[in-house]
């Protein structure tokens, strides 16, 4: 493509062919997203997205901003300023069912060591902390007790009033990372190398103080810890620098499953040169986790890895599913994978079960005739190797996304309206399945025509 | 634009051909070139071989006390255009023309002289000798100096094509007493700050003369009057009176407004667009008022003088020029109007028609016509006159018929039957079925005065004329009544022109004298539509009749389509009848063609025999014929395709389908019902016909232009196909080249295939030299892009590449085009490099109408109830997706890859329909995950 443009000759040099990456062309008939709207508001790195209902979603970023979208149409609700440095790390504060209040409270800490609650109907503040020592980088709910935990350099315990209950004495000087919540009152934290079970005891008969206890410190990883999700009522896994995924029993907190070969390089791999560039840390790095019943997908450096459960083993991967680290994944209802990466692309995997005679895996279509051959050809490669790897399903690109000039930071899946990218590009782009949004359009102009009176014929 | 006019040219070429005049003898023309004016851009049909200047201009004259009729210029100011052309002789045949030429002064039983507030008269002249025909426009001006206080003037729109004289009477008529009123009101103006000067003169004689009179008293003892003394009390006196005549002028003056004010509370618009045209600062709703009191802040300066109290008139004096009559604001104002309607009139009699029926209907299509037409502002400008003319035609037209309502099939009647109009018809008009007529007129005449006496006067005018060796013919006359001549003495000499006498005079003139000027009509009356002239003339006459109540009938219909009519809000009963009464009379005119025969069986038999002498049917049947394809057309869109046979009735109905506030308006009932119809038709036909110039003369070259150059790119380049139905389907057209003006201009020829997203611009960037981003995409379906050679350009290119699925790009440098597979059919029909259409201006028309029909196409698609939402709520999307193929295939006979462009139509159509909903600014990008192709020549 690239080559005709330059307007060079027809050497089989270009640009594409050193990336092994697997391709898929321009014809994408599975990709269901064939619209796009373009959401500008930002003027910085845009980092989170964060759904607030059905149809709103709260974008935030290092600009200290929030915006409120509404993901059917587009449109800017509400844009919250207060923050003075970038956010790092917002979340939603649902609302009990008993509670009078319906307002949904969007909690936002940045990087000016402060944290804002908002109203997420209106643009009011409804409180400002500020008694922070350090930046908060992680905010989690425990819903069950109504109270919001933040992390820092410390762990403090806040009620809806936004009273503090209670806190940790200082843990470390890089902080908590990751803050998950688990049974029995429980909450494991990242820090560094280190996973630390606080546990949290509410008021009782006996005292009526609220405290937070260290229970136990884990200390199995290598190397710092990046990643850090429940995968069941059971079970929490983590992921670490250097690639290690540990799957932990979330109640007596021991070490299910440790799985660390991810960067081992396959014997079939090692005339490509690429292997080198796997042996770097960060190519291994585990960025991003998300589950399912059956299966961890792990984004571990620019590949992908299902991990499953049951077999306690890798069962389908594709070591170079982008250009560069994958920042964020997602499993779809439908079998689907998504991911986005620092290449500024999104890309879109079916899970598939591995037949045993499967013919080639990789469609040579037109592409071959425009030059394009060569690159399928090689991107194959992996896929073959990993079916000889005994691996009994394989991920199936069925589509990218190619809108962000600059790296996708995470994305947020809407059942009814598609998808939502950030980027680094300052832009959040809205994907949308054209055909459903024709017919929704068609509703909505038919719905209009009866209001005005249009539809039927006067009498 | 829905046709091209050269097509509507050629289609009409046997008519012209039967044209007797204008053909000369071969012998002769093989000395000659062809189109001796082909040089300036005349058309080849253009009747101008006959004239002797150029094309169509403007005159203005003035019938002068010292000199008589005088031309005092002309517009455009240019020698060349009316060339060899005589203008002091057509000032004289213009001024020699206008009927009511009512004269002010002392009429007897008043004491004071009198100003008569004319209304301006409107005749229409040919001159078959000189090859000029023209459009007058008698207009008096108020001049203290002058004799009677007035000065007539005329303004004349001559042209070499009587029929374009004919058919846009109404436009014409409109323009000018557009630019007339503005005359009028500087003059007016003007004229009281005469007066005020006069008579603070006066008021200063008077004083003088008193003292000096005093003096004398004083100083002559004697006990008797010296001679010098009672001369001095006879100038006394003589000042005395004199102030109060002027003072009584000044309350006339004054006076006007409050009376035109009745007029002119019916058309506020109007009487905004002068204050606008006078560019007035007041905020009263009176122009005169204000003037009035600028008048009195700033006369204060003026220092009074000694006159002599017999205003002599001097004729060695110098008459004031047009500027001084009126203020120099107006008068420059006028002059901008004069030039408007020239540039408005410009060009051939067909383009006009066709320009206006194209317009017309395209305001019909007002829910699609966003997606390619581009004179926006055009569309604003006729809706804002529509908001500021609706004065007249709100009084005459039925309330129940919309403004919105289609002015095509009058239009068209002309076009078709009007060809033969004057001289093939009316001049074998026999002249006993004339005379029988007039009598049958002379019988129903229920007017108190004797008939005989108007013929009389008439008569006198024509032998005046006859006896001058080249008659002075008149067709006819409607009305010229004067403001003031109802209840005035002078009543008699311009009341009594009944119009049916005049006209049936005239033409048994008609065959006397066949070369002379042709006084075609004098119509001051806006409403009455050229048709009269048509064949249709016994009718005419005879509608005319069918007043219940002769000539009182007459003047009530007149006196309903001029609002500043003094006399008509005295009548009570004013508002209704005339609307009836035009209504009807609208109906009569209409009645040979549409069948409709609403007038009272007495005068069948008449209507009948007008219908014999008539025009060849031929031309009716046409009429009538065009007409029911129309009403088919617009009425039931669907009902040409038998596939939606199936499909409920009520889903395919018209004002369903036509789907908007507006359009909703125009209800079936509309078109259904003839008789409503017509009338509205005919009576609102003045100021439905938008009058405005579809663009002005940068855009039409524009147009002509870039439909050039889009020609020169589908003869160029064998992939113009596939790179066209990009930019149809809404995948942007990327247009890469190192020269920015080969790039341009590409890309301004390809614009032309861009649909807009709205009533703005269209998505067009002509010239981009940085990277492009996915926002470009969304908001630009045609970009010009500089390739660099630089490293700097490879960033260009890199996103370029990265971004190829949104785009299709034409690589100018190398002639290559990558973009997707195109095996439609509806592009090669809109761009066939083999096409025969040589001009730009011709082909930017076909595609236009080629668009306009893909418009209709997915209007259709887009407002088709059952293809969108399930019937029933188990049907599955899928069902309802192969029920829309199928409808996009069978139904519309669209071909593989054209479902695309009609799919993308639709959604803006959607989207446009919807925008008042809050909604984002851009649409969102639609594209397709389609593989591309490289194409090279």
């Amino acid at each position: 493509m690239l080559r005709w443009l330059i307007g060079g000759g027809r050497e089989p040099q270009g640009l594409a062919e050193k990336s092994p990456l697997q391709t898929i062309g321009e014809e994408q008939t599975q990709n269901p997203y064939t619209e796009l709207l373009v959401l500008k508001a930002h003027h910085d790195i845009v980092r989170f997205l964060v759904q607030l209902d059905d149809y709103r979603f709260a974008s935030a970023g290092d600009d200290g901003i929030v915006v409120v979208w509404n993901a059917q149409t587009g449109e800017k609700l509400l844009e919250l300023n207060g923050h003075t440095q970038k956010i790092t790390a917002i979340i939603t504060f649902p609302s009990l069912e008993s509670c009078e209040e319906k307002n949904q409270l969007i909690l936002t800490a940045s990087a000016d060591r402060t944290v804002i609650v908002w109203d997420g109907d209106t643009t009011r503040q409804v409180q400002r902390i500020s008694c922070f020592q350090s930046t908060v980088k992680c905010l989690t709910v425990l819903q069950r007790l109504d109270v919001w935990l933040s992390g820092g350099n410390d762990l403090c315990v806040w009620n809806r009033k936004l009273d503090l209950l209670c806190k940790t004495s200082h843990l470390s000087d890089t902080g908590i990372s990751a803050l998950v919540e688990i049974p029995k009152n429980c909450v494991v934290a990242a820090v560094g190398k280190e996973l630390i079970i606080f546990r949290l005891v509410a008021p009782t008969e006996g005292s009526l103080e609220w405290d937070i206890l260290e229970v136990k410190r884990l200390l199995d990883h290598q190397d710092n810890i990046l990643s850090l999700i429940n995968v069941n009522d059971l079970s929490f896994v983590t992921g670490s620098h250097i690639g290690e995924l540990i799957i932990w029993d979330a109640l007596d907190w021991t070490m299910q499953a440790y799985e660390r070969n991810f960067w081992d390089p396959s014997p079939q791999l090692d005339t490509q040169q690429e292997i080198k560039l796997c042996q770097k840390s960060n190519d291994i790095s585990i960025h991003h986790f998300t589950c399912d019943e059956e299966n961890v997908f792990a984004a571990v450096g620019r590949g992908l890895y299902v991990y499953s459960l049951q077999m306690k083993r890798v069962i389908a991967c594709q070591k170079t599913a982008h250009d560069s680290n994958v920042l964020h994944i997602a499993r779809l209802p439908n079998r689907q994978l998504i991911s986005c990466s620092e290449d500024g692309s999104v890309r879109i995997w079916e899970l598939r079960e591995k037949q045993q005679l499967a013919a080639e895996p990789v469609p040579t279509g037109f592409f071959n005739m425009w030059g394009f051959g060569r690159v399928n050809k090689q991107a194959s490669q992996p896929v073959k190797k990993q079916q000889e790897n005994a691996t009994s399903c394989s991920l199936e690109l069925i589509g990218d996304l190619i809108g962000h000039s600059s790296s996708v930071e995470m994305f947020l899946y809407f059942e009814d309206h598609g998808l939502v990218t950030c980027s680094a590009d300052h832009l959040i782009i809205l994907w949308k399945n054209g055909e459903r949004e024709s017919g929704l359009r068609s509703l909505r102009l038919f719905q209009k025509l009866e209001e005005n009176g249009d539809l039927y014929l006067a009498v | 634009m829905i046709s091209a006019p050269d097509v509507v040219a050629f289609t009409k070429e046997e008519e012209y051909e039967e044209e007797p005049y204008n053909e000369p003898a071969l012998p002769e023309e093989y000395s000659v070139p062809l189109f001796p004016f082909a040089s300036q851009g005349a058309n080849p049909w253009s009747k101008l071989s006959g004239a002797k200047f150029s094309r169509d201009f403007i005159l203005i004259s003035e019938f002068s006390e010292q000199v008589g009729p005088q031309p005092l210029l002309t517009i455009p100011n240019d020698t060349k255009v009316f060339g060899t052309f005589d203008l002091n002789y057509f000032s004289l045949r213009i001024m020699s023309v206008d009927y009511q030429a009512s004269f002010v002064g002392h009429p007897p039983g008043s004491a004071y002289p009198k100003l008569n507030f004319v209304e301006d008269s409107k005749v229409v002249l040919g001159d078959s000798k000189e090859g000029a025909f023209a459009y007058v426009h008698h207009l008096t001006l108020y001049d203290l100096e002058a004799r009677g206080f007035v000065r007539p003037f005329c303004m004349a729109y001559i042209s070499a094509d009587q029929h374009k004289i004919m058919q846009q009477f109404q436009e014409l008529s409109a323009e000018f007493s557009r630019a007339s009123e503005c005359l009028k009101t500087g003059n007016r103006k003007a004229f009281a700050g005469e007066l005020e000067k006069k008579l603070k003169d006066l008021d200063y004689t008077r004083t003088v003369l008193h003292t000096e009179t005093e003096i004398q008293k004083k100083a002559n003892d004697k006990g008797f009057y010296s001679s010098q003394a009672i001369e001095k009390a006879n100038e006394l006196a003589s000042v005395e009176k004199s102030i109060i005549e002027h003072q009584d002028l000044l309350k006339q003056i004054r006076s006007y407004p409050h009376r035109k004010l009745k007029g002119h509370d019916l058309c506020p618009g109007e009487m905004e667009h002068i204050q606008d045209q006078a560019s007035q600062a007041s905020t009263t709703s009176n122009p005169d008022e204000s003037a009035d009191t600028d008048l009195y802040t700033c006369r204060p300066a003026y220092t009074p003088k000694l006159i002599k109290a017999k205003s002599t008139k001097c004729f060695d004096k110098k008459l004031k020029t047009l500027e001084e009559l009126c203020d120099t604001e107006y008068f420059t104002q006028t002059l901008a109007q004069l030039s408007h309607i020239e540039h408005m009139f410009r060009g051939d009699l067909c383009y006009l028609l066709t320009s206006q029926i194209d317009r017309a209907l395209l305001k019909q299509q007002h829910i699609t016509n966003f997606l390619f037409e581009d004179f926006v502002e055009v569309d604003d400008r006729m809706v804002e006159k529509q908001e500021s003319i609706p004065s007249k035609p709100s009084q005459d037209r039925p309330p129940s018929s919309s403004l919105e309502e289609c002015p095509i099939p009058k239009v068209l009647i002309s076009v078709g039957s009007y060809k033969s109009s004057v001289e093939s018809v009316l001049i074998k008009m026999e002249q006993e079925l004339e005379d029988e007529e007039y009598k049958e007129v002379e019988v129903t005449e229920l007017s108190s005065f004797d008939p005989q006496e108007n013929l009389d006067y008439l008569d006198m005018d024509m032998k005046g004329s006859i006896s001058s060796g080249e008659s002075i013919e008149v067709l006819g006359t409607e009305k010229s009544t004067s403001v003031l001549s109802k209840s005035d003495s002078q009543a008699s000499l311009t009341v009594p022109l009944s119009p049916q006498v005049v006209r049936s005079k005239a033409v048994s003139h008609r065959t006397i004298s066949e070369d002379s000027i042709e006084v075609l009509s004098t119509c001051p009356s806006e409403a009455l539509i050229p048709d009269d002239f048509k064949a249709s003339y016994p009718s005419a006459i005879n509608e005319e009749e069918s007043y219940p109540d002769g000539n009182e009938g007459a003047i009530h219909f007149q006196a309903s389509i001029s609002p500043p009519e003094l006399g008509e809000t005295e009548e009570g009963s004013i508002e209704n009848t005339p609307s009836q009464i035009d209504s009807s009379c609208c109906i009569g005119k209409e009645s040979d063609g549409q069948l409709v025969l609403p007038s009272t069986p007495a005068h069948t038999h008449s209507d009948e025999d007008g219908v014999v002498s008539s025009p060849p049917q031929r031309h009716r049947q046409k009429d009538q014929g065009f007409r029911v394809d129309f009403s088919v057309e617009n009425a039931n869109p669907s009902s040409r395709d038998n596939s939606c046979e199936g499909f409920p009735t009520y889903e395919l109905d018209p004002s369903h389908l036509l789907a908007s506030r507006d359009i909703s308006k125009t209800s079936l009932d509309n078109y259904s019902d003839t008789t409503s119809y017509v009338s509205s038709v005919a009576s609102t036909s003045s100021d439905r016909i938008p009058s405005a110039y579809p663009a002005g003369l940068s855009s039409d070259r524009h147009k002509k232009r870039a439909g050039q150059n889009a020609l020169k790119f589908i003869r160029q380049y064998p992939f113009a196909h596939p790179a066209i139905y990009s930019l149809l389907s809404g995948r942007t057209l990327v247009v890469l080249g190192e020269d920015e003006a080969i790039v341009r201009k590409l890309v301004t020829a390809l614009a032309i295939f861009v649909p807009s997203y709205g009533c703005y611009a269209k998505p067009v960037k002509h010239w981009a030299s940085s990277p492009l981003h996915i926002m470009d995409f969304q908001k630009w379906k045609l970009i010009g892009l500089q390739r660099v050679a630089s490293p700097a350009g490879a960033g260009t290119l890199h996103a370029l590449s990265r971004y190829s699925r949104y785009t299709s790009i034409l690589d100018l440098d190398n002639k290559t085009l990558r973009c997707p597979l195109y095996r439609g059919t509806l592009v090669p029909r809109l761009a066939d490099h083999r096409t025969q259409i040589k001009r730009g201006s011709t082909y930017y028309l076909h595609v236009q109408s080629m668009l306009t029909q893909l418009c209709s196409k997915a209007f259709l698609y887009t407002f088709c109830h059952h293809l969108h939402l399930p019937t029933h709520d188990k049907e599955t999307e899928e069902l309802v997706a192969s029920r829309q193929m199928s409808f996009l295939k069978l139904t519309l006979g669209l071909v593989n890859e054209d479902v695309r462009v009609v799919q993308y139509l639709a959604e803006l159509l959607k989207l446009h329909y919807m925008q008042e909903s809050p909604g984002t600014s851009h649409p969102m990008l639609r594209f397709d995950y389609v593989p591309s192709f490289l194409y090279k020549i």
